[in-house]
């Protein structure tokens, strides 16, 4: 059995008690072994998504036990592609938070990004919904610490709106999830795709309240709307580095979305059917509407970025809702695209903090450092808005394209467009507020002049622009390795038979043995 | 034993959403504590409720499914943690802002 799939988990657990432990006084230390810690998972995950680019599926069995009795985790082309994102994306905001000093303004930043890192590739790496659940905790316990990190009225305010919102949703995922064993009896997500089959067509009251609890639980964590009420004030006041590692945590929602109503409630399955298209696609067209408008109305930077999100979360969410291969290649692009886009922006608003008085969308005497930051934004306004020449607009012609053929391209086509022209007002506007008007105010004379923020900060935003037109000029490969990633998720048989059929411990068990 | 079970689990979840939907932090702590009891008598009863079946395997026919038992545990623990957390954030903000409601702050107190 190969152990490199349980590493992406396992090294970042270890390496954070062992920050606490070791290295606790010393920033220095901690930055060293953070980084190079990541730097080790990027490699992990290289090699992960190499070995899962040919179509075959890892499966690691916790204690060697046999599938439906033991916890599993699965490795196929969706979830090394996913992980292999959070790492770049890790390493990136990582190296932000060292260049801008932000991990030095409170105690324990480099554990809990370590154990957020752990959770995220938890959630994508596991092949059983409860510990789905559990990885869902270890992530949102590591995002508490680092939601307050560095303290202030305002962020503890926020922060306890998210913490109470998130415990929230996980009751309800605990409900969802003790409605599905009543109704199953098995929590491993491959038996469950089998057991779902076998419903009574005339019994499915039960499982139908647990397929559409679940789908609320995926939908918070996506923050689909009408479920989007904690994103803004959280992802505004998170500490930046924060906001943007955050930007993978919308996408495990759309990950958990598009992993078990594939698999478990296929949207051929009679007993859910209508769950994907009448009530999962309109709360999708929603959110991007929602969420574009709020980019206009919002009256400072953050809480345009955090929109912004919402937005582009919508995006996604209508591209998975029409459940064909081509929506989800599209979506799987797109969610690429728009987790890079999404870190880059907060990031370039934490550039933009320094040396402003607050975030105002108003004209302020230029600072040092702005006219970087000012062409900075402009790429990631571009991307973010999906405008040309960048991948978010390859992206949304992929989505467009995958809506003509289906019965409601009429209003996927009139929501995105239509919102796609107030997203790009939103930004024009804020940019020009805050970068062009600029010039226009005379700099305070008395004022200390605000230091530029350090190159390293600089580096780490440069990267992520960079991936993001790497992703728009290979723009070819990875369309069709989305696409083969959509098309394994339709043929879920290699899946199943891996999970299932590989022996362990208690496999050779027969019935009446016991 | 089913209906009483069952309303148990209903009537802590209505009063912990009714305390859920409140303005200020101590009774949504509170709400929230009420629903994750409810949850845990929920997940108890998915594995079917039976007195006095032991929960392993052996030779008697009937025994208490132990899954449910684990997954209770399991989230005790992780709630218990939570409210903990949420608790000393609460009492944080609170103490910062001298403000315990959990709705965002009027947008003129904030400036």
């Amino acid at each position: 059995m190969m152990h490199w799939l349980i590493l992406p988990i396992m090294l970042p657990a270890f390496v954070a008690p062992f920050i606490v432990l070791a290295a606790r006084y010393q920033i220095a230390i901690q930055r060293v072994i953070s980084v190079a810690s990541i730097l080790a998972v990027i490699g992990v995950a290289l090699g992960l998504a190499w070995s899962a680019s040919d179509g075959t599926v890892m499966l690691y069995q916790l204690g060697d036990w046999a599938a439906p009795f033991g916890i599993v985790l699965v490795g196929d082309r969706l979830s090394t592609l996913m992980v292999l994102l959070t790492a770049v994306l890790a390493l990136f905001v990582l190296l932000y938070a060292i260049g801008s000093g932000w991990d030095d303004r409170g105690r324990h930043f480099h554990a809990l990004f370590q154990f957020q890192v752990m959770g995220i590739m938890g959630a994508f790496l596991t092949g059983d919904l409860f510990n789905l659940f559990v990885f869902f905790e270890v992530l949102l316990i590591a995002s508490y610490g680092l939601m307050i990190h560095s303290g202030g009225t305002v962020r503890l305010r926020a922060g306890v709106q998210y913490v109470l919102f998130n415990l929230l949703g996980s009751t309800l995922f605990l409900f969802a999830l003790g409605a599905i064993y009543a109704e199953t009896g098995t929590l491993n997500m491959a038996d469950l795709a089998q057991r779902v089959q076998l419903i009574d067509t005339q019994a499915t009251v039960g499982i139908r309240i647990a397929a559409v609890l679940l789908l609320m639980v995926f939908a918070i964590k996506a923050a689909v709307v009408p479920l989007h009420f904690w994103l803004p004030s959280s992802y505004a006041e998170a500490p930046a580095p924060v906001a943007a590692l955050f930007a993978i945590m919308t996408k495990v929602g759309a990950y958990a979305i598009i992993r078990v109503y594939t698999m478990v409630f296929p949207p051929e399955l009679a007993a859910t059917s209508g769950l994907h298209g009448w009530w999962l696609l309109p709360a999708a067209l929603l959110s991007l509407a929602v969420g574009m408008a709020g980019v206009l109305a919002a009256r400072k930077l953050d809480r345009l970025v955090a929109f912004s999100v919402i937005g582009s979360m919508g995006m996604v969410m209508v591209s998975i809702a029409m459940f064909t291969p081509a929506g989800i290649g599209a979506a799987l692009y797109y969610i690429v695209h728009s987790t890079l886009a999404a870190g880059a922006l907060f990031l370039i608003t934490d550039l933009v903090r320094a040396g402003r008085a607050n975030l105002d969308l108003t004209a302020q005497a230029p600072v040092a450092g702005a006219t970087l930051t000012s062409a900075m934004f402009f790429m990631a306004a571009i991307a973010m808005a999906g405008l040309p020449p960048l991948s978010g607009f390859l992206g949304k012609l992929m989505i467009l394209d995958a809506g003509f053929n289906t019965p409601q391209v009429v209003w996927i086509w009139a929501v995105v467009l239509g919102s796609s022209l107030i997203s790009v007002v939103g930004f024009a506007r804020a940019g020009s507020a805050l970068f062009w008007k600029a010039n226009s105010i005379a700099p305070d004379e008395d004022a200390e002049p605000a230091a530029a923020p350090s190159g390293l900060s600089y580096v780490a935003v440069g990267g992520l622009l960079s991936l993001l037109v790497a992703h728009t000029v290979f723009a070819g490969p990875t369309t069709t390795y989305t696409t083969a990633i959509a098309q394994q998720l339709f043929a879920p048989d290699a899946y199943l038979t891996t999970v299932l059929s590989t022996p362990g411990k208690l496999s050779d068990v027969k019935e009446g043995d016991y | 034993m089913e209906i009483l079970v069952a309303s148990a689990i209903g009537i802590l979840t209505a009063g912990g959403m009714y305390l859920v939907l409140r303005l200020r932090t101590f009774p949504v702590i509170m709400g929230i504590s009420l629903l994750t009891y409810a949850v845990n008598v929920f997940l108890f009863a998915s594995g079917r409720l039976s007195v006095g079946a032991p929960p392993i395997l052996t030779d008697a026919t009937i025994y208490a499914d132990p899954l449910p038992q684990a997954l209770v545990l399991t989230a005790i623990v992780i709630s218990f943690g939570m409210t903990a957390v949420v608790v000393m954030v609460a009492l944080g903000a609170y103490l910062g802002g001298n403000d315990d409601h959990v709705d965002d702050p009027a947008v003129e107190d904030v400036q």
